[in-house]
């Protein structure tokens, strides 16, 4: 049921690009059967100010983590989601979202937890379709429900939490957060002081990349080649190298996760969506300040 | 808990609604953030980022200089932020026009009331507090002068 691949020569260069539509693609496929459009914003209302014709939102924050536990939604719940908005276990899901696709990875990720096999993302996202002056309609999408499994969270493969980020230290972890936040000098994000935590700096050994230099102005991800001088060949990076990747709350780290796995062909890449803020305000964990990565 | 007029009013209309609808209203308010006056809008760097929201949000209070001192306010954030945008329309709207003392005594979290937290999430709620923190600071300061 799934729907054919983008061939487009960038993608193509990629590890996966079966993971990457454009939105060329994507505007011919529209309203295709087995094609769900979801939009996945960090800002909740920005959908409703005009969305891609037919598609779908997910909110992060108050749909995909459960509202009491620290935790993502369980099985039943994500089943509910999928269902309600028209997406089946065999249909092809398409995301995308504001600043860079950062929420829109993040999405990608959590429906990945759950074995949902065929999840792309829309190169560009937001940004560059409507750039493009392409169709957004404020119309209400009304998607035929579908039935979807009650699917288990595999949370051993693409997921680490704390403890086993400290039985990881001394391999490579990359640090997707500002320079600032790497260093120690920031206890949170420019502009997001409500995530905080009561101790500065990085996890020993861990590189500082910023989630966003894998993205190029327009949005898009970078060529393959610019991704590999960046991880591979200025960080030191191998493709089969066992890497953690976190950042404040595991959503920008999800990207780097995407990049890493998706687009570079990193065998073993896993998310720690605990991030800085569990192992800056834990008590005990090593940690290191400045601009050095440092050692466990 | 004693509000302006015109933010009491809006704190029941929330309140009324249920959580999809106050999402719906809150996107009503930001499509009815007025535009900045001229003096402003050439003139961002005069005006105070509000950090704690998730997108840039800009900021400047005026306070009449006699009688009730009344307080004018004025936001300034883009389309594509349009939770921040429904925040400061909630903000202008309810305080605009109304005496310094009163807008010093809106309780500092008052917006508990709009039942915000299930549709737009706490964290991001948070975002109006600090612009509520920032308004109170700046009368504050022009009202001590």
């Amino acid at each position: 049921m799934a729907l054919q691949n983008d061939t487009d020569p960038k993608l193509a260069a990629y590890a996966h690009p079966e993971r990457l539509v454009t939105t060329e693609w994507l505007a011919a496929n529209l309203g295709a059967d087995g094609l769900v459009v979801v939009e996945s914003d960090e800002d909740v209302l920005l959908y409703e100010t005009g969305h891609i014709p037919g598609s779908v939102k997910v909110d992060w924050h108050t749909e995909l983590n459960d509202p009491v536990t620290r935790d993502y939604v369980d099985g039943a719940r994500f089943a509910e989601i999928c269902g309600e908005r028209g997406i089946g276990r065999d249909t092809t899901v398409v995301f995308y979202g504001d600043r860079n696709n950062w929420w829109a990875t993040y999405a990608l990720w959590v429906f990945s937890l759950f074995g949902h096999a065929d999840v792309r993302i829309l190169d560009g996202g937001r940004a560059k379709w409507v750039a493009e002056g392409r169709e957004m309609t404020t119309e209400q999408s009304k998607p035929t429900p579908a039935q979807y499994p009650v699917v288990e969270r595999d949370d051993t493969t693409i997921r680490a939490f704390k403890d086993d980020v400290l039985a990881h230290l001394g391999k490579p972890l990359v640090d997707v957060r500002s320079p600032g936040e790497y260093s120690g000098e920031l206890l949170h994000m420019p502009d997001y002081p409500q995530e905080g935590a009561v101790r500065g700096g990085h996890i020993p050994g861990a590189a500082s990349v910023p989630w966003a230099r894998a993205a190029a102005e327009d949005a898009t991800f970078k060529p393959r080649a610019d991704l590999e001088a960046i991880y591979q060949q200025e960080q030191g990076l191998s493709p089969a190298d066992d890497v953690v990747a976190y950042c404040r709350i595991g959503e920008r780290s999800s990207h780097t996760w995407f990049v890493l796995t998706h687009l570079l062909g990193f065998g073993k890449v896993r998310n720690y969506d605990g991030s800085w803020t569990e192992w800056g305000n834990s008590v005990r964990v090593p940690i290191v300040q400045g601009s050095e990565r440092g050692t466990a | 808990m004693t509000l302006p007029p015109q933010l009491a009013e809006l704190v029941d209309e929330f309140a009324e609604v249920g959580p999809r609808d106050r999402l719906q209203l809150l996107l009503e308010l930001s499509d009815e953030l007025p535009e900045l006056p001229p003096r402003y809008a050439d003139a961002a760097d005069t005006m105070e980022q509000v950090h704690e929201c998730q997108s840039p949000l800009f900021l400047a209070v005026e306070v009449e200089p006699d009688g009730d001192r009344l307080v004018h306010l004025f936001f300034s954030a883009p389309p594509e932020a349009p939770t921040t945008r429904g925040f400061a329309s909630i903000m202008r709207t309810g305080l605009d026009g109304e005496p310094a003392a009163d807008v010093l005594a809106v309780p500092d979290d008052f917006y508990v009331a709009l039942g915000l937290a299930q549709a737009v999430s706490p964290l991001r709620l948070r975002g109006m507090a600090a612009m509520l923190a920032r308004i109170k600071n700046q009368v504050r300061t022009a009202t001590a002068a």
